[in-house]
């Protein structure tokens, strides 16, 4: 007889409804997350390998052990639960986000075929948003904490901002995915997936910025910011190469957007189960035309065909919202660097 | 306890499943989880028989049927992400849940695609699990070669999971450390959740730092017998032709069930 298996520590940790068994998502949703997933570890592992050379291997196989291990570090929150880490960002921080890839990558695929933790077709779309999307996420803003100051307090806030948001962006993106999917109607995944995601990342942000104090402790060069060249710079704020963040990253970030988008209408015939409820309910009628329409029910004027149309729809939406964001962000930075170089004169 | 107690999924057995080439077996899964995720929600038959399908194999495989089944319900919670769709989708009112303000209807359509949702996760995971049970993990992570994942990730995950189990036994020694100096005689030990995340945070960050020096270690010793960078594989033997007919055979079938969901039934 074997005796019953049980978890070492006590107390069961907080459900992370992120690793999706089989069957919630549908068959255009999995495939496509097969493909971009590929396409992501196949630029994850050049990168890499020209980072590691012969070093990829070992390295990057034991800190994805070292994930799977720091993954049972618990912590009680309240109730019998427990908070753990899920190391996104902490692996995005330490190693850089291609390496962070490659060792998320074994991480989920491993818990997913060893261990049916998250299903084998969908395990594209789970490599997506936990180990792609979750460590660019955490990555980004990392990297945006650090260009706006160099100091241990911005190491400690942007290592919060970016280990909470990692957990967020996973949530939404797996929220989306299911919305896609027609499993979940997008309107109730969405905040409830990203609500809850709301306060579990505080628990990663935690544990995050902890063991990165303790690393800078014990090993303060490991978090200093990789520079391009092993020179360093005579000018902190050099206009032209090492500031700007690459328009390459800014077509990247719309062209994945817009794909999720052009995916939509092949997803579910019926995307907006909520507004059948609200009928339903009796308050549909309430509902009547918002006073700024811009595009009205996702659909462009003049175009005939209703899955073009939402085609259509879709793309100016995202490319307004991506322009929007993008140059909120851009403002920020110019902002900042402005400041910083002022100081610096 | 030692991590070799939960890590290991791998069942001893003699079965023709536990001597079958794992990627026969592989892409045999995979094939079976493709087919049933395909089969459009209602189509209880074709459920039924995927079902039937996949505890066969179970009985066939001879690790417990017991085990198998409780194995196979670690995706079931998820299945409560599902549950909205009941009242959104569109369809023939079947019941109404007061909810104080609200009234929820429930629609055939609606509990007809959460039931398929279920049924076609629970036969997933069966069939996976029926794999792991099977198949010593080596034996599976080498089968992936053969799907054309790049040799660089299998040979990450492969070393991945030859320290697995040194480094989820550091975990624990020092959970047990840490349980061992917080004595509780009531329920809690230990100050805030703050102060408890810095401890749990200062441990991950201490197991990052042990981790990093021990894989410095490992790359040395790495070199010392030869590494160089390319990584030697033995190639895997050529299929059997009687496996080769096996996999097609069971592919076939799986791929009817599913056709005839869509066309037939």
């Amino acid at each position: 007889m074997v005796s019953s298996i049980t978890m070492p520590a006590t107390g069961a940790n907080l459900p992370l409804p992120l690793h999706a068994p089989d069957g919630f998502f549908s068959m255009p949703v999995a495939i496509a997350g097969y493909l971009l997933a590929a396409a992501f570890i196949g630029i994850a592992i050049r990168r890499a390998n020209k980072d590691l050379n012969e070093r990829i291997v070992p390295m990057m196989g034991v800190m994805a052990a070292f994930i799977f291990a720091a993954q049972m570090i618990n912590f009680p929150v309240a109730g019998g639960t427990s908070g753990h880490l899920i190391g996104g960002a902490l692996a995005a921080i330490i190693l850089g986000p291609w390496a962070a890839i490659l060792v998320m990558t074994a991480v989920v695929g491993m818990q997913a075929l060893l261990f049916q933790d998250g299903g084998l077709v969908v395990l594209g779309i789970n490599l997506l948003n936990m180990s792609i999307a979750s460590v660019l996420a955490g990555y980004g803003v990392y990297w945006l904490a650090r260009k706006i100051g160099a100091s241990f307090t911005h190491l400690l806030i942007g290592g919060f901002i970016a280990a909470w948001l990692s957990v967020i962006v996973a949530a939404a993106s797996t929220a989306l995915m299911l919305g896609l999917s027609g499993t979940t109607p997008l309107a109730l995944a969405l905040p409830t997936m990203t609500g809850v995601h709301m306060l579990i990342g505080i628990g990663e942000g935690l544990i995050t910025v902890f063991a990165l104090s303790f690393i800078r402790a014990a090993r303060p060069a490991l978090l200093q910011m990789p520079e391009k060249s092993a020179v360093p710079s005579a000018a902190p704020a050099e206009p032209s190469r090492s500031g700007g963040i690459s328009i390459r990253w800014w077509i990247v970030g719309y062209l994945i957007s817009l794909s999720v988008v052009l995916l939509a209408p092949f997803a579910s015939g019926s995307p907006d189960g909520l507004e059948r409820v609200a009928d339903d309910a009796g308050f549909i009628e309430r509902a009547q035309a918002a006073p700024y329409a811009v595009i009205a029910d996702y659909a462009v004027p003049g175009i005939q065909n209703q899955a073009l149309a939402t085609i259509a729809a879709g793309v100016i939406g995202v490319t307004l919202i991506y322009l929007l964001v993008a140059g909120g962000i851009y403002g920020i930075y110019t902002l900042y660097r402005r400041r910083a170089t002022l100081q610096h004169e | 306890m030692t991590a070799a107690g939960f890590l290991n999924r791998y069942l001893e057995g003699r079965s023709w499943f536990h001597t079958a080439d794992a990627r026969i077996k592989l892409l045999m899964a995979l094939g079976f989880i493709f087919a049933t995720t395909s089969i459009p929600p209602g189509k209880w038959l074709a459920f039924a028989a995927m079902l039937a399908l996949v505890w066969l194999a179970a009985g066939f495989s001879r690790v417990g049927l017991t085990r198998i089944f409780l194995r196979s319900l670690v995706a079931i919670p998820f299945i409560l992400i599902a549950l909205p769709t009941v009242f959104t989708k569109p369809g023939a009112p079947l019941f109404d849940l007061d909810i104080m303000l609200f009234t929820l209807t429930g629609t055939r359509e609606g509990l007809d695609f959460f039931i398929s949702v279920l049924l076609k996760s629970w036969a997933s995971v069966t069939a996976a699990t029926v794999l792991t049970a099977t198949t010593p993990p080596m034996r599976l992570l080498e089968a992936l070669r053969s799907l054309r994942i790049p040799a660089v990730l299998v040979a990450i995950v492969m070393l991945m999971y030859r320290y697995l189990f040194v480094l989820v036994d550091e975990a624990q020694r020092l959970m047990r450390a840490r349980a061992a100096r917080s004595a509780a005689i009531g329920r809690k030990a230990g100050g805030s959740i703050v102060w408890r995340a810095k401890s749990a945070g200062g441990m991950a960050g201490s197991l990052f730092i042990r981790t990093l020096d021990r894989s410095e270690r490992i790359y040395m010793a790495m070199l010392a017998r030869g590494y160089d960078g390319n990584l030697r594989q033995t190639g895997s033997p050529p299929l059997e032709r009687r496996a080769l007919a096996f996999l097609a055979a069971s592919l076939c079938l799986c791929a009817s069930i599913a056709a005839a969901a869509r066309l037939v039934l």
